[in-house]
């Protein structure tokens, strides 16, 4: 009982110390904060403004009736799969290089998952009736739909992410070591990373009224694609953190290195399937070619041509190509302004093939024909502009609390003692 | 007793009677409208509760009286549909006879945020689009989906001539094929849409959560969202209605035809057969094998949509 009584206490203390490393910093770390709230707060008043007046104020209708918040959805379920590249190499491999940065794999999982669920809750219009879908309250249609597999599976991911960077943070502020239980849900968190990437490309492969996205290749597509846009976001964040913070010292080159060689590995592999799929549509050239003929080079109806995809297909191919010109030569690949620049491209480029790309075209035209063309409205950008500061101010947050901590800077004063 | 039993019990106990009708901000929704429970989950008192509710509510929001109904299927009835492709003349009546009859949104003359539906899309095909073109046009079609030998992508949804039907045009009604396999009930993450036992694919307007999978998995593009607040001028509401059919909707969520279930139900044909100048349509039950319906399946050329899909409409096309 003593001991529960104090294991809480310490937790408490955990908390409370937390709250105030997250929340004391230099200038540049309050501008920072201070400008991602400033967006959080426009977000959400235009996100209640949309739930006085209805989806009607997105670009969305019922042509297309999914855009751009199940677009970001989908690239963020990603980016928050990838932290398994640090996870795994690092606990089944011992790469000891990636004992540092693991944390920021972990954390950047756990603001991946908060942009994708803050998306979703942005798409659906009847968002105080989500609980009809949750276990045991609800009546969720399980296991045939693939949503309340999402569901299930994102939550699970995210309170993984939540609880292993969690507890281990929490050992060392109280001066312990790791019991060997949490090995468990590290080992479990590796599958479960892929499963919910797997489970989010199912939501589209499996409609037969879209061929665009009835294909094999959507899951192994998406994990390839993750796993290039992920790391070459996690190396923008380190690269940032090695220039502005004192933490530089910690982040090696090597692991950096490490990192860009997947993203590179990734990016091949993504392309080539990019390819299969390309072939596979257009050398058979069956009638079902014509969203992805969309996409990439328009279509024409009636004298009118139908072409707002276009400029972002060729634009994402050219950015993903180009970064792995830079990826694959490696002076350009160990210098880090080149660097910076290859994970930009690569990261926007995935950003927008995932994003846009893969969404829109499955509803153009719709299953009867009708060609009508989505274009996000202002509210949309500013809503998910929203999310997206939102996971980045939980992210630098949770990532200012855990370097203190591992560097020792911040210690329970009976740490060891006890 | 359910969890969500429970949950009903200590709100609706713990909070009298002022509390249940207070309303969430931003939505506008009650505490008594948040714990209503699925339709199928209803015992006959929620449901006469429930009606009363919703009855009172429609007329503070819309000013009129309206009558709920909640009649179950007829046993040994699944009803089926058979349009002749033939005879359509392209008119659109049954559209906006669907229109009324299901009190579905119009477009508001003073709200340009309003959201007109329709549940039935009538396409327009040129008949030489089924044959091989010219030298210089091409032989043959360039790209579509292809539903007994029509390009759905070479038709024209939005036709407007001055008279129909017109020379060397032909016409394609398409609405919700109530499908024996409906992929959009598959899909629906909350049960928020199923088939009824006489065949009908349905949805509980007050358990969808508009997440609009069911309008991604619908290979007949026949759903539609309520992207706003419907709007229905009052003298226009159609009084008669059921709690999976025409009862207005809200914003937010999905909808689609029911072969117009207040009607059908009661032993009345759904309005769009009623409202087809030439006869075009048809409609019956598919269990009775004397029924018209059965007849034409048996006697015509009869084709469904998208049949490679598995889905099994029960809306069949025809040709004399
Ligand atoms: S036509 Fe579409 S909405 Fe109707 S039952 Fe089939 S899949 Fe569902
Ligand atoms: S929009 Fe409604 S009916 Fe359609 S899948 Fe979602 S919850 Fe189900």
């Amino acid at each position: 009982m003593k001991n529960i009584l104090r294991e809480i206490r310490y937790f408490l203390d955990f908390v409370f110390a937390s709250i105030k490393i997250a929340l004391t910093g230099d200038r540049r770390y309050y501008v920072w904060l201070a400008s991602l709230v400033m967006l959080v707060v426009l977000g959400t008043y235009a996100y209640i403004y949309q739930l006085m007046h209805g989806l009607i104020v997105t670009g969305m209708r019922d042509q297309v009736s999914w855009g751009l918040y199940i677009s970001n959805f989908t690239f963020f379920v990603g980016v928050a799969a990838s932290a398994v590249l640090i996870v795994a190499p690092l606990y089944l491999y011992n790469y000891r290089e990636f004992e540092y940065i693991v944390t920021f794999g972990e954390f950047l999982a756990v603001a991946a998952l908060i942009i994708a669920l803050t998306n979703v809750l942005a798409d659906v219009g009847r968002v105080e009736r989500l609980w009809h879908m949750f276990p045991l309250i609800g009546t969720p249609n399980w296991p045939d739909s693939m949503l309340v597999w999402d569901v299930l599976v994102l939550n699970g991911y995210l309170f993984l992410n939540l609880l292993i960077p969690g507890y281990k943070l929490y050992k060392k502020y109280i001066g312990l070591e790791p019991s060997n239980w949490i090995k468990f849900f590290i080992f479990l968190s590796i599958p479960w990373a892929i499963s919910i990437h797997t489970v989010t490309a199912f939501i589209y492969a499996g409609l037969s009224a879209r061929p665009y996205w009835n294909t094999a290749l959507m899951a192994p597509r998406f994990i390839a694609s993750a796993f290039t846009s992920g790391p070459a976001i996690m190396i923008l964040v380190l690269l940032v953190i090695r220039k502005y913070t004192f933490y530089r010292k910690y982040i090696s080159e090597k692991a950096i290195e490490t990192l860009a060689q997947i993203t590179l590995i990734a990016m091949l592999v993504n392309l080539f399937l990019l390819l299969s799929e390309l072939y596979t549509v257009f050398y058979s050239a069956t009638i079902h070619q014509v969203s992805l003929k969309y996409l990439f080079f328009g279509l024409e109806h009636n004298g009118k041509v139908y072409a707002a995809l276009k400029p972002i297909a060729w634009l994402s191919l050219f950015m993903q190509i180009t970064s792995v010109a830079l990826l694959l030569y490696p002076k350009t690949r160990r210098n880090f302004k080149t660097l910076a620049a290859a994970c930009s491209l690569n990261a926007i480029g995935i950003w927008l093939e995932k994003g846009m790309g893969l969404v829109v075209p499955g509803f153009v035209p719709t299953p009867i024909g009708e060609i009508w063309e989505y274009m996000p409205s202002f509210m949309e950008w500013v809503i998910v502009a929203g999310t997206v500061a939102w996971g980045f101010l939980v992210y630098t947050l949770m990532l200012k609390v855990a370097k203190t901590i591992e560097a020792g800077l911040a210690r329970h004063p009976k740490a060891g003692k006890e | 007793m359910k969890r969500r039993d429970f949950i009903k019990k200590v709100v609706m106990t713990s909070a009298i009677a002022p509390v249940a009708s207070l309303r969430i901000p931003f939505v506008n929704v009650s505490i008594e409208e948040l714990t209503q429970k699925h339709f199928k989950e209803m015992s006959e008192e929620e449901k006469k509760a429930v009606i009363e509710r919703l009855e009172r509510e429609y007329k503070e929001r819309y000013g009129v009286d309206v009558n709920i109904k909640t009649t179950p299927a007829k046993e040994g009835v699944v009803w089926g549909y058979a349009l002749n492709i033939k005879r359509c003349i392209g008119c659109r009546r049954c559209v906006y006879a669907c229109v009324k009859e299901n009190n579905q949104s119009r477009a508001s003359p003073d709200d340009p945020t309003s959201n007109e539906i329709h549940w039935i899309r009538v396409l327009e095909v040129a008949q030489e689009k089924l044959e091989p073109g010219t030298e210089e046009q091409g032989i043959g079609t360039k790209f579509g989906d292809v539903v007994a030998g029509v390009v759905l992508e070479e038709s024209e949804h939005y036709y407007d001539p001055e008279k129909v039907p017109e020379d060397g045009k032909m016409y394609i009604p398409i609405q919700c094929q109530q499908c024996e396999k409906p992929p959009c009930v598959k899909v629906c993450p909350t049960r928020a849409t199923w088939k009824e036992p006489d065949g009908i694919i349905v949805v509980d307007y007050n358990w969808c959560i508009g997440c609009r999978y069911c309008m991604a998995a619908c290979p007949y593009w026949a759903r539609r969202f309520n992207w706003s607040w419907p709007y229905i001028p009052k003298e226009e509401i159609n009084p008669n209605q059921h709690y999976l059919g025409n009862r207005i909707r809200y914003r937010g969520v999905v909808e689609k035809c029911t072969f117009c279930i207040q009607r059908t139900r009661e032993g009345r044909y759904p309005a769009c057969v009623e409202a087809c100048p030439v006869g075009a349509r048809k409609f019956g039950n598919l269990l009775d094998p004397n029924s018209e319906i059965r007849k034409i399946i048996r006697e015509k050329r009869v084709f469904r949509l998208k049949e490679e899909l598995g889905t099994e409409p029960k809306f069949f096309y025809f040709m004399d």
